[in-house]
Parts: structure tokens; C-alpha cells; sequence
């Protein structure tokens, strides 16, 4: 395939149109992506999340720059939110990246939620393998710092920033279990602010008590940075380093974490498909809106709407 | 499949001109329409307006200008397009412009033109008339 082609030489107009296809669910699109499936896996993906306002685009600039400057070629996929009543979306990441828009090392893409299921999206995870197959030796992904996000990036990533800010307090101790678990390396942000001892000491205590996860391997570090300031950067990315040198240098961890990245590729891939196709039908049937009729004037409940539907597409009994 | 693609849009600021509000402004009416807005940043040369476009694949770019350079800044953009066969992305200008710039500009590529007090309901209609997603 020619498109296969280009992309696999950098061409930025055919990356840009196959990540647009991918997002609009061009059927093309998707045996594109089969194609290039074999040449990816060189790019060393890096996730970075956090609550809104961290500054997770500043810090992705800077990362950009000191990449840059080692001659690393970079990949960022900014992922802001899709407005849920709209369907439109606002991608104002690009904005901090401005000083990198002309480097033809440096591919900048802005990405919506498209909200539908949560989390980071299977475009999104199929963009990551676009940039990796175009040739980039990082890629960098940064999400909305909300919801299930945290804990599927990291399934994508191969090291994961949780970036926070000082003084969040109680904040720190109300953080979902999930980020804690799913993070490689904490960055506190904006560290000239006050109390940034005390969300140093929290994030460590919990670290601390969740030992059974890094025994035997990755004790997450506690960075502090200025992001504006270009402060703590070089040592943040010294850190991602490491964390890449520990993850190679075991090969039973390395076929574990392919593994688990096979298997989650794989599980998503499949419900996001089924609920596409099943939605696809039973909108352009009427059947959805039937549905949704008959619950309202109570002739069915929802339970068995669904079951009705949804064995009747997979052409098996529901039990 | 699902044939509907959501019109992705560039909304740019080149030039020296700071005063942004009224991009915002209209950045969210384009967003509560359903549409994609990538947002520049303020100081935007033609050159960074372009490779945002291609980057992001946007059906349309709008530019902002109020502070006068618009007869430089807005044919570049079309100029450059065309450079990198990329002439399919619609442009559009808004901001203050002189009465006699506005059939300049049109004749230099600009769709169209909007100026201060036109209503917002207005913009967005044009663009769902005139701009269609790309393989549409």
C-alpha cells in the first residue's frame, strides 16, 4: 500500500489523514493499520496524566526540548476532552508546544475524547501505533486527568508520569487507588509553591505502603520540577531512562509486559468493535429507538431489551 | 460503518496582534456546534499556521486579525497551502478589516470574511454550509 509507504517514510500529510481516518472510522483505515502493525513497537511511548492545570503541556514542551536537543525525533498525541453535550471538543494543548510547530522532528497531533466509552480511546492507542511506525523514537501522550484515563494509559505507555501539584492536600489522600498503582514516576509540578514537602511526604508514605507492588522491581521516584522554569527535566528524563533500562534488562518481565500489552490491545480492540457494530445496526434498523420507546411506556425493562438485542446480533443465547 | 466525520477546525492568530477574546469566543461557538477546535496560541507566523493545519488535518483554518497585517498574513497562508498541496483546507478570516480589503482578500483566497457584530449562529451556519469534512 502506497499510504503504508509514505507513513513508514514520515510523510506528515498521510500521518495526519490516517489519524483523521482512524478517528472517523474509515473502514480503509483500519487495514492501514494492520499493514503497519509490524513496524511498530521501536518508539518508546511515554504517558503523562494529572488533574487539569498541573501542567502537563508545559512539562511535555520542555520534555520535547531536551529530547530535541539529544537528537530524538518525538511524537506528542495531546488528548483534551470531547464536550458531552456538543460533541465538539476545545484542543488548546498545542498552545504550549508553539516553539515546536516548524521542527520537522517533532509531530504535534491534538486528539478528542470522542467520549463514547472512557478512557483513552482505541483512536487514541491506534495513533500511538501511527507515530511508532512513522519512525518517532518517543511518543508522548498526554491525557485529561479524569476518570479511567490514569489507568489506561498506562496499558499503552511504557512509563508513566502522574504529575500533581503542591498543596493538594487531601487531594493526595483522596486519589483514586488506581493512579498510585499505575504510575511510574510522580513529577510535582510547580514545586516553588508551597507545601511541596508535605506532597512529597504523602505520595511517599503511600508508595511506601503499597510495597508489595515494587519489591521485587520498580520503586516509583518522587520528582519535583518547574515546568516553566525548565527546571528538573533533564533529571526527570534521566529517571524515564532508568525506568527503560529496568524494564529491558529483565526478560521475563519484558514477555510479561508483552504479554499484557497483546492482551489488552487485543480485549479492547474487541468490545470496542462489537459495540461499534452493534450500535451501527440497531441505530440505522430503528431498533435502538423502538427499544428505548418500549422501556418508556414500561412494555419492557431494560435488562431484557438489551438481552434481546444483543443475543439476536451475536446470534447466541445470552445466559 | 459510520460515514460522519466531525469538521475539525484551526482557529489561528498570526501576527503580532494579542487581543485573542474574540477567537475564544469563537472557538467555543465552533465547539458547541459539534466541531474539533485546534486553538494556535497567540503570534502565529504563516509558516506555524500551515504545518498546525496539516498536522492536525483540519477542514478549515480561521484566522484572527485585528491589529492590520491581514493583507500580508492572510494570502501567505493561502500561498503556502498551495506550496504543500494542501489548497483543499478551506480559509476563513475575522476581525477588523478596512471595507476595500474585503474583495482583496476574497480575490487573494479568503472564503470569507467576517467582521465585528456579525452574529455567531451566522459564522457557524456558513461553515456547516461551505465545509465539508474532507472525503465528503
Amino acid at each position: 500500500m502506497e499510504i503504508v509507504q509514505k507513513i513508514k517514510t514520515g510523510d506528515i500529510r498521510a500521518v495526519a489523514r490516517l489519524i483523521r481516518d482512524i478517528d472517523d472510522n474509515i473502514p480503509e483505515a483500519r487495514e492501514v493499520l494492520k499493514e503497519l502493525y509490524s513496524a511498530t513497537g521501536n518508539a518508546y511511548v511515554i504517558g503523562v496524566t494529572g488533574a487539569p492545570g498541573v501542567g502537563k503541556s508545559t512539562l511535555v514542551d520542555q520534555m520535547v526540548t531536551h529530547l530535541r536537543k539529544s537528537g530524538k525525533t518525538v511524537g506528542v498525541l495531546a488528548v483534551d476532552p470531547t464536550s458531552p453535550f456538543s460533541g465538539g471538543a476545545i484542543l488548546g494543548d498545542r498552545v504550549r508546544m508553539q516553539r515546536h510547530s516548524m521542527d520537522e522532528g517533532v509531530f504535534i497531533r491534538s486528539m478528542a475524547t470522542r467520549g463514547a466509552f472512557g478512557g483513552l480511546t482505541q483512536s487514541t492507542r491506534s495513533a500511538i501505533d501511527v507515530l511508532d511506525a512513522m519512525g518517532k523514537d518517543y511518543v508522548i501522550v498526554e491525557t485529561v486527568g479524569v476518570g479511567q484515563d490514569e489507568v489506561d494509559i498506562v496499558r499503552s505507555s511504557d512509563t508513566t508520569l502522574i504529575v500533581l501539584v503542591p498543596g493538594m492536600g487531601d487531594d493526595v489522600q483522596a486519589l483514586k487507588a488506581g493512579i498510585l498503582e499505575v504510575g511510574d514516576i510522580f513529577v510535582i509540578n510547580k514545586s516553588d509553591r508551597e507545601g511541596v514537602d508535605k506532597t512529597v511526604g504523602d505520595i511517599r508514605l503511600m508508595i511506601e505502603m503499597d510495597e508489595k507492588r515494587y519489591k521485587d522491581g520498580w520503586k516509583p521516584p518522587i520528582l519535583t520540577t518547574q515546568a516553566a522554569f525548565d527546571k528538573g527535566i533533564r533529571e526527570l528524563l534521566d529517571e524515564i531512562e532508568k525506568h527503560h533500562l529496568y524494564l529491558s534488562s529483565n526478560k521475563t518481565m519484558l514477555s510479561k509486559l508483552r504479554y499484557e500489552k497483546a492482551k489488552s490491545d487485543l480485549s479492547e480492540m474487541i468490545k470496542d468493535r462489537i459495540a461499534k457494530e452493534i450500535f451501527i445496526d440497531i441505530t440505522s434498523s430503528g431498533e435502538f429507538e423502538e427499544a428505548i420507546k418500549s422501556i418508556v411506556d414500561k412494555q419492557i425493562d431494560p435488562y431484557t431489551a438489551c438481552d434481546t438485542i444483543v443475543s439476536a446480533k451475536l446470534k447466541s443465547n445470552i445466559r | 460503518m459510520n460515514k460522519e466525520r466531525r469538521i475539525r477546525v484551526l482557529v489561528a492568530k498570526p501576527g503580532l496582534d494579542g487581543h485573542d477574546r474574540g477567537a475564544r469566543i469563537i472557538a467555543r461557538a465552533y465547539r458547541d456546534a459539534g466541531f474539533e477546535v485546534v486553538y494556535s496560541g497567540l503570534h502565529q507566523t504563516p509558516e506555524e499556521v500551515v504545518q498546525a493545519a496539516i498536522q492536525e488535518d483540519v477542514d478549515m483554518i480561521g484566522l484572527s486579525s485585528l491589529a492590520g497585517a491581514h493583507m500580508y498574513l492572510f494570502p501567505r497562508v493561502v500561498e503556502l497551502l498551495k506550496e504543500k498541496n494542501a489548497d483543499d483546507i478551506v480559509v476563513c478570516g475575522g476581525g477588523i478589516f478596512p471595507e476595500e480589503d474585503i474583495p482583496k482578500l476574497k480575490n487573494a483566497g479568503i472564503k470569507e470574511v467576517f467582521t465585528p457584530g456579525t452574529p455567531l449562529t451566522e459564522i457557524v451556519n456558513w461553515v456547516k454550509e461551505n465545509v465539508k469534512p474532507r472525503g465528503l
